[in-house]
């Protein structure tokens, strides 16, 4: 009387849209939440999610229920020691009807609705609504990557493209239509010949004759080749151009003794940002760091974000070192090439001319993007006011300040948004 | 090893195939038909544990418009589940025709045999025969009902903006346990349409009493007095008076109010009735599979991990066990149903006295009686014997705020028995947990402005959520929306304006 259905393998998501809609009602909490978080991650850790926490007094539903105080009665069941007329001190708040309550584990207080969202959510929540500028135009002229794709057949080509298959429907399409002609007459010819051999007194001469008419129709079908030269049908292949996926990252820092741990810090929130927000486009993105005092040096990571330097900037270095080792490793013409350049603002004033030159000539032409962040609370001095300049000039270069660690995320935002961004039809 | 011994033996797994189900269901099918348990067709549907969120996201339903609030469900249920904090159901079982159970597939062969006898026959029969859900549901159409509410909500939603819909719809949730008739039962339709046609009647001959009186004068003040009041009685299911009478609401708005309305009316019976329903399932799933056990169909090893899981789930902790957290209904209602049959078959002296009527009974039609015209509340005003109160070593504790002490009222003694029925059956009454809040006043002459009024029991006050239900509750209403508090002496006491309003500014001519 009772069916069963096994529902194992129905789709899973049935509260995928329910989540969804959650996550969209409280995008500008999430948001928030998502943009504090990024202080705390590693610049080239994007394959986790990350955890929300929102408050979830904002989330509450509310309803009519009933408060504290009044008259209550409740029933209890285990009495071991109680008798009537009995009074008991009134246990501590919270802990009241022995409701056991739980406590709450490793710091989410019960406070906070603390949930995982995925990766994917994560990085698009963060960059929602931007954009990486100047990425089509620059795309057509910078194409070296091909790839091969089907198009079709072709009558001529190398025996190893040859497609069988075809090539023997040709034939078959031949043979038919050089043959069906001399087949009808071959078999009219057969039924003349059983009716003349079928009759009383065959007609020897006319048989012959016959007999001779066939044989010289089935020589002309012999005739006709299995296959022919005329058949071969080869698989043709074509190559189109596709933009390169891989990109690199340049990141540019002023270590010298003016630039505390704080400000590497707001530096490399901001690499961090750059990072995952490449790392959305392309497939694949190198990172190097550069940093520089008075001369400038590769680095790693570790080395980049909290190694001490003392001494004074001049930097052009870097920008030097940024040009050989887009020479030697990075031709423009395969990777896209970004980079991110922080500073304090210091540097020796003759060097900004130089700078200046070395941007303008050797590095923005072949560079997707430049990015420069002034991160300092004193006034600008020389290197902006010279890049500044430049920005008139170069769509592909942009400055900013930053002051606190909350610019961090609003001044990025204002690098890459769509809706301050000329129209460039960006894909 | 099971087949030379018992060739009727079925075979105790412990991993179930769809084979095996099919036996045991067929077992336990003729079992509780020799037990004399009226069902819905059973369907049976094996899901994951990932399916099982998904259902309890939306309240264990199949199928539910979509809403925020059930992804925010699915995402704590999911989070806990994944820490390790909660366990998640055997089953759901849904009180729809057929009756829709839902297997978790990590189950093993007992507990799918143990959940089938629960669920498909303990569930079920109670569905398909208790007088609430007999009178406030529908089983047959419900499913029909949600995927019509899905279906229109969508459709709402391309019409209006996802935005739109989720304000309405968040409103009614708000007002969710406030859009049901408590005391009203449903009418049939063509009893309705009599009374209304009746009521059109009246209606007509009062105006023509009326027509007399115009010619007399009338003094100013008493047409003040007189003045007709909107609702003429105060009103308990907020959400239909909104759906009918709300100003300002579009038509598909009101469609939206009534789809939550249904919802609400349909778990009501619900939530009136889980000690019975669960013990009456528990009762039945040990019936069940003990008479089997009695049969040597199911094997030792069988039993051993039903009794295991069984005792588990009708434990009912101490008071000051660090378990406790209040009274397990399954442990109640399971307990209640054996000792009614207790009673029946075996009265006491006690019991004679307790309860003259059903002691010595058939003990078979006691629990259906019981089953089929009961709910928590009048279940346990009726059948709570002094035996399981003390099995239970229940007390009472009173809670009154303006003592700085607990009192012990009433304990499981001879002059507590009384009481503690009482205050126990109190306690499963649905009007004493929930507020007492009904459609008091709307100004139709003046500002249109709606008045609920709050009828505290025992000087229990309202929580100060109310502030953001008053919110919701203008959205739908329109206009500005008032709560009063009505004491003991009738005396009526605002609590709160939405829109706020400056104190006696509405006292105004």
């Amino acid at each position: 009387m009772a069916h069963f259905i096994d529902r194992r393998l129905n789709g899973k998501g049935k509260s995928t849209v329910n989540r969804q809609r959650f996550l969209r009602r409280y995008k500008e909490q999430i948001k928030k939440a998502v943009s504090d978080s990024i202080n705390k991650r590693s610049v080239t850790d994007i394959n986790s999610g990350e955890k929300i926490g929102i408050s979830s007094r904002d989330i509450s539903e509310p309803i009519f229920h009933t408060g504290k105080g009044g008259k209550r009665s409740i029933v209890h069941p285990g009495n071991d020691q109680f008798n009537t007329g009995d009074q008991i001190k009134r246990p501590d708040e919270g802990g009241g009807q022995g409701a056991g309550s739980n406590a709450s584990d490793g710091g989410e207080g019960q406070d906070d609705f603390v949930f995982q969202i995925s990766k994917d959510e994560y990085l698009d929540l963060l960059f929602e609504g931007l954009v990486l500028p100047n990425l089509q135009k620059n795309q057509q002229a910078k194409i070296v990557q091909y790839e091969s794709y089907r198009a079709g057949f072709v009558s001529d080509g190398v025996p190893s493209n040859l497609d069988v298959v075809r090539s023997l429907k040709g034939s078959v399409a031949r043979r038919i239509a050089l043959t069906a002609g001399k087949k009808a007459e071959l078999a009219k010819l057969h039924t003349q010949l059983a009716e003349l051999l079928a009759g009383q007194i065959p007609d020897q001469i006319r048989i012959a004759q016959l007999k001779n008419d066939i044989e010289a129709l089935e020589k002309a079908i012999a005739r006709v080749p299995f296959i022919d030269t005329f058949d071969l049908r080869f698989r043709n292949y074509q190559k189109r151009p596709i933009p390169s996926s891989k990109a690199v990252m340049f990141c540019l820092m002023d270590v010298s003794g003016s630039m505390d741990q704080a400000t590497k810090d707001k530096a490399k929130r901001f690499y961090i940002l750059l990072y995952l927000f490449l790392s959305r486009t392309y497939k694949d993105v190198d990172v190097v760091y550069i940093h520089h005092h008075t001369q400038a040096k590769e680095v790693d990571e570790q080395e980049f974000f909290y190694s001490t330097e003392t001494g004074g900037t001049i930097v052009s270095s870097a920008l030097i070192l940024m040009k050989d080792i887009i020479a030697q490793r990075y031709p423009s013409n395969e990777w896209n090439i970004y980079a991110a350049q922080a500073s304090d603002g210091d540097n020796w004033t003759d060097d900004c001319t130089i700078c200046t030159r070395l941007l303008q000539q050797n590095l923005l032409p072949v560079i997707r993007y430049f990015a420069y962040v002034e991160i300092t609370n004193r006034p600008h001095q020389r290197l902006w006011y010279d890049y500044q300049k430049l920005t008139e000039t170069h769509t592909n270069f942009a400055i900013k300040h930053i002051i606190n660690v909350d610019d961090i995320y609003p001044v990025f935002r204002e690098l890459f948004d769509l809706s301050v961004q000329q129209p460039q039809g960006v894909s | 090893m099971q087949k030379c011994q018992h060739t009727h033996t079925l075979n105790d797994g412990p991993d179930w195939t769809f084979e095996l189900l099919t036996q045991y269901e067929q077992e336990i099918d003729r079992v509780a038909k020799l037990y004399g348990l009226d069902i819905y067709p059973n369907q049976i549907e094996i899901i994951t544990a990932e399916h099982m969120m998904d259902a309890y996201a939306s309240i264990g339903m199949p199928v539910n418009y979509a809403h925020w609030s059930y992804g925010k469900k699915f995402i704590q249920s999911e989070q806990h589940y994944r820490r390790g904090q909660m366990g998640l159901a055997y089953e759901i079982v849904i009180n729809s025709d057929p009756c829709i159970a839902y297997l978790m597939e990590e189950n093993t062969m007992t507990m799918q045999a143990l959940v089938i006898a629960h669920a498909c026959y303990g569930h079920n029969s109670f569905f398909k025969n208790n007088y609430l859900f007999k009178a406030w549901t529908d089983a047959s159409s419900i499913i029909n009902y949600l995927l019509f509410a899905k279906n229109y909500v969508t459709q709402c939603e391309q019409k209006y903006g996802v935005s739109e819909v989720e304000n309405v719809l968040d409103s009614c949730h708000a007002l969710m346990n406030f859009g049901v008739d408590r005391y009203k039962r449903p009418q049939k339709i063509s009893l309705q349409k009599e009374r209304e046609r009746q009521q059109a009647r009246e209606q007509h001959i009062q105006s023509q009493i009326n027509d007399l009186w115009r010619t007399v004068p009338k003094s100013e003040t008493k047409d003040h007095q007189d003045k007709q009041r909107f609702p003429a009685e105060p009103q308990e299911n907020l959400l239909y008076f909104i759906e009918k009478n709300a100003p300002l609401l579009e038509s598909w708005q009101r469609e939206l109010v009534r789809i939550v309305r249904k919802t609400s009316q349909y778990f009501y019976p619900q939530k009136q009735t889980q000690v019975m329903n669960e013990g009456w399932a528990c009762f039945w799933h040990y019936h069940i599979l003990n008479h089997l056990y009695d049969e040597r169909k199911v094997s030792d090893k069988f039993m051993l991990e039903f009794l295991h899981s069984h005792t588990n789930v009708v434990a009912q902790p101490a008071y000051n066990h660090p378990n406790y957290s209040g009274l397990n209904p399954y442990a109640l209602g399971f307990n209640m149903f054996m000792d009614i049959k207790r009673i029946c078959q075996s009265p006491t002296e006690e019991d004679k006295v307790w309860f003259p009527q059903i002691a010595g009974k058939d003990w078979l039609e006691t629990v259906h009686f019981a089953m089929q015209n009961f709910k928590d509340e009048s279940f346990i005003s009726q059948f709570l014997s002094p035996k399981l109160m003390r099995d239970f070593k229940f007390f009472a504790i009173e809670d009154d705020e303006r003592n700085s002490y607990l009192g012990v009222s009433a304990i499981h003694d001879e002059s507590g028995y009384q009481a503690i029925r009482e205050k126990l059956s109190a306690q499963y009454n649905l009007s004493n947990i929930e507020p007492n809040i009904q459609v008091y006043e709307v100004d139709s002459r003046g500002d249109r402005s709606l008045t609920l009024s709050y009828i505290p029991q025992q000087g229990i006050p309202l929580a100060d959520s109310h502030h953001k239900v008053l919110q919701h509750l203008h959205h739908l209403w329109g206009f500005s929306v008032k709560l009063e508090q009505v004491d003991e002496r009738g005396k009526r006491q605002l609590l709160a304006t939405y829109p706020e309003q400056p104190l006696g500014s509405f006292e105004a001519p």
